[in-house]
């Protein structure tokens, strides 16, 4: 135990109070200072650096709507749909409460995906912060379990039919399959037992996960340092007497007070879009889910919200003739392995014996499960990416100019597919989407060997920085 | 690290009480998984309903629920069922040999997947993702459907094609035909749905 301090002789009673405190609870000041007041940032953030607390807001903005909303809902298959039209209608200001928090669902992954895309294109998953880069991608993957089990509370035709698709995904898994998707609906058809167990996991048991995944991913990020535009990493260079990067300031105030822009600027189109476009065009709020579900009829389109599309879009990609082309893809991917790696005996043949049982199951098994692995994997694939980049420098900007095209080429891709995803199935859209699954996988498992090509631009010692 | 040597002894009674500790906490577990389980009364929500046929006319389609489930009965008209074989080629499991006990009752089996020829019974739930398919009895081309279309059923999730009796089209996102329940007629114009024994 540290020892007790005394304030000294006729100070202040608010110096008397901090002393006080500081005596009681040392663990906060010390944690103060080390994640505001002396976490040292780069100072060379640029815009792609707001989205990180943006995150946090948001994530603030649907707890405490969410917290609201909980007192006027009623998780029933009789009664949700009526009580969240009682939300609208009769609560007062309840209209506002339900669409911040319906817009903070579309807000969330707006903000997410830029964050994660920053990542990318800064090489912020690179060593030392794969664990940061980690911790990340399983909030991803809870954020998307949260909106998912959250938009089948208002019970309407999306909810039902959307909840139906996906929980049937499940059922694609060979011998557990049937047995698993029961096992989550808890009936035989969606219906009031998974309303309920859907409510209990969105308000509590997802949220406790979310929240303790940011915990984890700040403290891994605060250990390790963040990472900056240039991928100059500040703490080789420090002022020799005080021990500080010398490119570094201080979280709080300067970034603390920094981010209050980006928030000023955030909530100027959050607030326009709450007021203003709620339904955001059938984006945000999609018009089918304005009636009430119905086990009986299917609406004669139905599509995820937007921010799943993209994965949705590969799912469907993957027919029975795209199947065989992935069986073509494992055999020549095994046979270049075998030739161009250096691989031991036991290697070429441990490989040659993989992809050979591979192309057997791909064959064996329904493409519907396929689609299934598709899109499971594409979210998964973003785990190892810190393995999968080879390149020797961080950031973009000192990467080989064509890799600008490539990231390019990447981004577009992954919106044409979330395009797709949105759009009724058809032999074109099926096509290009199928392009664009093979491209977005191209991308992240062929990493290895074209993140070492070309000719990389020096890095400079420290980072670049015109004040302003 | 401490230099003391250390008690295997004591080392083996704390694995053991870890070991015993696991199984603890997996047999916790066991009955908070298997609430997720359907309840009781979800399983005995499983009971037939009669639907009178009566009124239906040839090329019409009811729907009744049972288990919570869309299940259509269509009165097919002669030429519908005429053309049912014409189509075997174009089908991934014409005569119903995937899953036959799970899809296709034994008085199924047939061309037209059905008791009597003209009357179909089928969940009208699709074996891809478990969306309701929409009916699209009109032949000739139109959208998302192929130009020599000669009637049936459309999913519209992910644009699976059935005929005339449930039968799924080949290269769909379905892999299997339309369930057939188990049903049997108590009399010329009322079935019963769920139930296939007297």
């Amino acid at each position: 135990m540290a020892e007790f301090k005394e304030a000294p002789p006729g100070s202040s009673a608010m110096t008397q109070a901090t002393v006080w405190l500081e005596n009681r609870f040392p663990t906060g000041f010390a944690e103060y200072k080390k994640h505001m007041s002396e976490y040292y940032a780069p100072k060379n953030f640029n815009v792609w650096y707001f989205f990180g607390s943006l995150a946090m807001l948001v994530l603030v903005i649907q707890i405490v709507t969410g917290i609201f909303l909980v007192m006027h809902y009623k998780p029933d298959a009789a009664k949700a749909f009526e009580s969240v039209e009682y939300i609208m209608r009769d609560v007062p200001w309840g209209w506002l409460i339900r669409y911040m928090h319906s817009t903070g669902a579309s807000a969330f992954f707006i903000v997410v995906y830029l964050h994660m895309w920053r990542g990318m294109i800064y090489g912020s998953y690179q060593k030392p912060r794969e664990l940061v880069w980690i911790f990340g991608v399983a909030l991803f993957l809870c954020l998307m379990a949260e909106a998912f089990m959250g938009y089948l509370l208002p019970w309407g035709q999306m909810s039902y039919w959307g909840a139906q698709v996906i929980i049937n995904l499940f059922s694609a898994i060979p011998l557990i399959g049937p047995d698993l998707s029961l096992l989550i609906r808890g009936d035989y058809v969606v219906g009031d037992a998974t309303l309920n167990r859907f409510f209990a996991f969105h308000v509590i048991a997802v949220p406790l996960v979310l929240i303790g995944l940011v915990v984890a991913h700040l403290l891994t990020l605060h250990d390790v340092g963040s990472n900056n535009p240039d991928g100059v990493d500040i703490k080789a260079k420090k002022d020799p007497k005080t021990g500080i990067p010398l490119d570094g300031i201080p979280f709080h105030p300067y970034y603390t007070v920094h981010d209050l822009v980006g928030v000023g600027v955030f909530l100027l189109i959050f607030a326009a879009i709450v007021f203003f476009a709620p339904e955001m065009g059938g984006y945000f709020l999609e018009y089918n889910n304005f009636i009430p579900a119905d086990p009986l009829k299917t609406p004669a389109h139905i599509a995820p919200v937007w921010y799943f599309t993209p994965f949705y879009s590969m799912l469907r990609a993957v027919t029975d003739p795209f199947v065989t082309v992935l069986v073509g893809v494992v055999a020549i991917a095994a046979v270049l392995t075998v030739l161009r790696a250096k691989l031991s005996g036991t290697g070429k043949l441990v490989v040659l014996v993989g992809a050979l049982v591979l192309i057997a199951l791909l064959k064996a098994l329904d493409a519907k499960f396929w689609g299934v692995v598709v899109m499971g994997v594409a979210v998964m694939v973003l785990f190892p990416l810190p393995w999968l980049d080879r390149s020797p420098v961080r950031s973009i900007r000192y990467r080989p100019g064509w890799n600008k095209v490539l990231y390019g080429i990447f981004i577009v891709n992954f919106l044409v597919l979330g395009y797709l995803g949105i759009k009724p199935p058809s032999p074109v859209g099926t096509a290009v989407s199928q392009a664009g699954t093979l491209f977005y996988f191209g991308f992240f498992l062929l990493m290895p060997w074209w993140s070492r090509i070309g000719s990389f631009k020096p890095v400079p010692e420290r980072v670049n920085f015109h004040a302003h | 690290m401490s230099e003391a040597k250390v008690d295997s002894g004591r080392r083996t009674w704390i694995a053991i009480s870890c070991g015993a500790g696991a199984v603890g906490g997996v047999a916790v577990a066991v009955p908070f998984v298997a609430s997720f389980a359907p309840s009781e009364r979800a399983k005995a929500a499983g009971a037939p309903v009669q639907a009178d046929i009566g009124a239906l006319r040839p090329g019409e389609k009811m729907t009744v629920e049972w288990r919570g489930k869309p299940v259509w009965i269509v009165r097919r008209t002669e030429e519908q069922v005429a053309a049912l074989p014409k189509l075997d080629g174009q089908l991934a499991d014409p005569f119903s040999k995937r899953n036959p006990s799970e899809l296709t009752p034994e008085y199924a089996r047939n061309e037209a997947r059905s008791i009597k020829p003209e009357v179909f019974v089928c969940v009208g739930i699709c074996s891809h993702l478990g969306c309701s398919p929409v009916d699209r009895f009109t032949p000739g081309a139109q959208p998302s459907l192929p130009d020599d279309w000669a009637g049936g059923f459309l999913c519209p999730c992910h644009g699976s094609t059935f005929d005339m009796a449930g039968r799924v089209f080949k290269n769909k996102p379905a892999p299997d035909n339309l369930e057939v329940p188990p049903h049997m007629y108590l009399s010329d114009t009322l079935l019963l749905i769920g139930e296939d024994k007297a």
